[in-house]
């Protein structure tokens, strides 16, 4: 494709063991190497990111004996994003004796992946899921519960039975919380060095393995370089380079990003998952959206009025006028197909210029039925906390009219790539949780992101990270190894030249105008043109920041304008790989939906004849174009089929 | 609507710290509050003045970081909301906003508006758990919980660990924060062996962090965003008198 990228030699995953599907992990676990418990404590870890995974994975591994040294930016573990998540998390526990089984999840995963994700991850994930619902009933977490005293389930997102364990509209905060204690159990007892407020800025690698990070911490400002045996990325996701998501401020891709300049390839950059469910947006001021949690489908029905710029009171609209578009399109799963299916949905309608609310960007969600159905209080003992949620934002009662929400990034399920290790293309860099890429394929099902994060860091890496180290201790090296003393430099010139720029425009300005840029064109729908436009568009934007920006302040303290600059910086570089792999995978598939190729009926079309594969992408240097590794899958046990949810 | 802000001025720990008078016009009234700080933000960056820095994350009320006094109450006006929550339509036009950070031996003033809440850490790292290492866990059905008591331990879990129970007590205490934990824990079947070592060192390592006494004077409660209970201290206390008593103190000593 012109001259935007080239294209290399394929990419294997040589971890993976072949053989039956549900014997793979038991037998990779069998023949990797273990570590010596004695010899457990020479090794040092480095974890980068304490959310689910961050936060299981440093608390595993420091159970287990390692050196852990941890590090977040916020001003506590207990703050990363996983705290947020509402709805739940999926096991296959078939307590509901409602067909549910191993088998089933990961069918449904990979299904619900688009055929875009790697059957032996998936399979491993579905098989370590019930394992996570102990692990988090013995820490503690309060699930919630029947009257017996056994645990409540409920469907969720996509699925036709009830494996998803959740805490009200907080299941996320409970689990992150469990982790979170158990890793400040480890930090009392000395086996991990907690560094809150303390960024990634570069990767150091010797001698081809990842070795170590340089750190800024964000209260004095002060330069370091970390050293280990290995380093754990568990840094998020990157949908904040849409500026407005409903990811934290602070999220970011700079931990990935700067592995992925070093060497680690970045796999299906251009898959991401647009929530169904938010709060639209108000206004200019706007500074991120807020998720209602894709529960609310359980018991909330979606519509729009049936003609447009019907400009009523939704309550006085009568039944036969509103047209409840997911309900009558997909029969079968009505009001709770995935995500990527009822987003698009929602952009349909309001494209055709019936959407509601004073942005005209809104479909109803209308809880009516349900509370004649059910009352109001059970509907308040489900959702109660969401309600009132909505109502502090938009100060509108969803008791009495309908909620208004709107489509909004929500999770990227591209990543940097990993093997069946969770290893990247660097020795020594394991990725984990929404940093990596390899479980989701192009479309994330409700309820797997908390389950994929806490498999990966309880019970995956802790596994795997083993077979690594087994080679180790690695040479010990220090600061003055001229591969930390060059990366410490990088970090500390890239910080002075934000700096002196000292131009007329905010960081928050340039993030603002790329996140728009990359709604418009590379958001629900894309196109060729679209994303052309984007590139060049994008491209001189990031000329723009790096002569305008303005950064009042210094890098010796806390100077939070400098923190985001870094960041937008690195957004602008990953957003023109974003766009090139959008551009370059001619097909729809999950969330990556090509206006060119739609069905007659407007689903997405996937061309598996030429697009089952995963796209990995290698940094070459900046400005110039990356170079494509493809990754084929292969569909040994799950057929790929058109999806249909009708 | 126009408004009048005072805010904490302070460059760095050392610094005395004063109150800054500043004004900002067309503040729309579904704006939350930090998103008009954001808009003040942006116009001081271009005059050339330092932003103010202040401490947010998820701004959906979940993570906690956001931390203000607004007017002298912790997180603002509204009950049962955190600061990035709090929005526009809750003030009117001419207002004037005094904003201060959390305030509290315990929580030291890191720049403006940020403070270091370090110390809660110290305080769950000491006790404020269930020590289950990865992978030893029974099956999940093999011990039920009465749904009273899971659903009660859910009402002390959701603290926020943000510290508007510790900057509205005139004691400057963490026992809000620390019973929420000592009860959710303690209300579980899982939580029982641990439950007297943990009350234990739980207030031993508040106490040690410069956290003050608690006289329930229920502040606390009152601004808590998540409503944990008062009730949650006196559970805390009984807890802490028998865990006392069982290893021979004299309980309040």
């Amino acid at each position: 494709m012109d001259d935007l990228f080239i294209e290399g030699d394929p990419i294997a995953d040589t971890r993976a063991p072949d053989g039956p599907i549900e014997s793979r992990w038991d037998r990779r676990r069998f023949e990797a190497k273990l570590v010596n418990p004695a010899n457990r404590r020479k090794m040092t870890v480095i974890v980068v990111g304490t959310g689910l995974a961050g936060g299981a994975a440093a608390a595993t591994l420091g159970e287990q004996g390692y050196q852990v040294k941890s590090y977040c930016y916020q001003d506590s573990p207990r703050r990363a994003h996983s705290i947020a998540a509402q709805g739940g998390i999926n096991a296959a526990k078939n307590y509901r004796n409602d067909g549910d089984s191993v088998h089933r999840l990961f069918y449904d995963t990979v299904k619900g992946g688009d055929f875009r994700s790697r059957e032996s991850n998936v399979h491993r994930l579905a098989e370590v899921s019930a394992n996570i619902i102990d692990q988090c009933v013995a820490q503690g977490v309060p699930f919630a519960r029947e009257y017996g005293g056994l645990l409540d389930t409920r469907s969720f997102g996509g699925a036709q039975v009830q494996r998803t364990f959740y805490a009200r509209g907080q299941t996320g905060q409970q689990l992150l919380l469990g982790a979170y204690q158990a890793l400040e159990r480890q930090i009392g007892l000395g086996n991990v060095e907690m560094n809150a407020r303390h960024e990634m800025l570069e990767l150091i690698v010797v001698d081809g393995k990842a070795r170590g990070i340089v750190v800024r911490d964000l209260v004095t400002g002060e330069i370091t370089s970390e050293f280990a045996d290995a380093v754990v990325l568990a840094s998020g996701g990157y949908g904040n380079v849409f500026y407005l998501s409903t990811n934290a401020k602070g999220c970011n891709v700079t931990a990935t990003w700067r592995a992925h300049r070093k060497g680690a390839y970045f796999a299906n950059p251009c898959y991401t998952q647009i929530h169904p469910t938010c709060i639209p947006v108000s206004g200019d001021h706007q500074s991120k959206l807020t998720l209602m949690s894709e529960s609310l489908r359980n018991d909330g029905r979606v519509w729009v009025p049936k003609t447009k710029g019907d400009d009523r009171n939704p309550r006085d609209i009568p039944e036969d006028e509103r047209d409840y578009y997911l309900e009558r399109i997909y029969p079968s799963f009505g009001n709770l197909v995935p995500r990527d299916i009822a987003s698009r949905a929602a952009k349909n309608v309001c494209d055709e210029g019936r959407g509601v609310g004073p942005t005209k960007l809104g479909v109803y969600l209308d809880f009516a039925d349900a509370i004649n159905r059910l009352g109001r209080k059970a509907i308040e003992a489900k959702y109660g906390n969401l309600f009132e949620m909505y109502e502090r934002i938009t100060g509108e009662d969803p008791y009495e009219v309908p909620m208004r929400i709107y489509p909004a990034v929500h999770y990227t399920m591209g990543g940097l790539w990993v093997d069946y290790d969770l290893q990247s293309t660097i020795p020594g860099l394991f990725v984990i949780g929404e940093a990596n890429f390899s479980d989701h394929g192009a479309n994330r099902l409700g309820a797997s992101a908390l389950m994929q994060g806490l498999a990966d860091g309880y019970f995956v890496l802790p596994n795997t990270v083993a077979n690594y180290l087994a080679a180790g201790p690695f040479e010990k090296i220090d600061a003055s190894h001229p591969a930390a003393v060059e990366a410490r430099r990088d970090v500390e010139d890239r910080l002075q030249r934000l700096l002196a720029v000292n131009g007329d425009r905010t960081v928050d300005s340039f993030h603002r105008e790329l996140g728009q840029i990359m709604w418009e064109h590379c958001g629900m729908e894309r196109s060729e043109a679209g994303l052309r436009k984007a590139i060049d568009e994008i491209r001189a934007l990031r000329e723009q920041f790096w002569q305008r920006v303005r950064i009042i302040g210094d890098a010796d303290g806390l100077n939070q304008s400098l923190e985001k600059a870094g960041r937008v910086a690195d957004f602008f570089e990953l957003a023109e790989l974003m766009c090139i792999d959008a551009l370059h995978r001619e097909e729809s598939c999950g969330g990556h939906f090509r206006a060119e190729h739609q069905t007659p009926d407007g689903e997405a079309q996937r061309d598996d004849d030429n697009f089952a594969y995963v796209a990995a992408w290698e940094f070459t240097a900046t400005g110039e174009p990356s170079v494509l590794h493809k990754e084929d899958l292969e569909f040994e046990y799950v057929h790929p089929t058109q999806r249909s949810y009708k | 609507m126009n408004l009048t802000l005072r805010i904490w001025r302070q460059s760095g720990p050392q610094d005395k710290g004063r109150m800054v008078t500043y004004q900002v016009d067309d503040v729309s009234p579904d704006m939350s509050f930090l998103e008009m700080l954001d808009v003040l933000n942006e116009r001081l960056i271009l005059a050339g003045e330092e932003p103010i820095a202040f401490d947010h994350d998820c701004r959906e009320g979940i993570c906690g970081m956001c931390g203000l006094m607004i007017n002298g109450d912790a997180h603002g006006p509204q009950r049962g909301t955190t600061a990035c929550q709090l929005h526009m339509r809750q003030f009117k036009d001419g207002d004037t906003i005094d904003i201060e950070p959390w305030r509290a031996r315990a929580f030291p003033v890191i720049k403006d508006l940020v403070v270091n809440r370090g110390a809660f850490d110290k305080i769950i790292a000491a006790g404020g758990y269930i020590t289950a290492p990865t992978g030893s866990a029974p099956e999940a059905h093999s011990v039920p919980v009465a749904k009273a008591n899971a659903d009660a331990a859910f009402e002390s879990a959701a603290c926020i660990g943000c510290g508007a129970c510790v900057a509205a007590c005139p004691n400057g205490s963490g026992m809000l924060f620390t019973a929420a934990k000592v009860t959710q824990l303690g209300l579980l079947p899982q939580g029982q062996p641990e439950r007297h070592t943990r009350v234990i060192g739980m207030v031993d390592a508040h106490d040690e962090a410069g956290f003050g006494g608690c006289t329930n004077a229920g502040e606390c409660t009152v601004v808590c965003p998540k409503g944990i209970p008062l009730t949650t201290i006196g559970r805390l206390n009984r807890d802490y008198l028998a865990a006392s008593s069982k290893r021979g103190d004299t309980p309040g000593t």
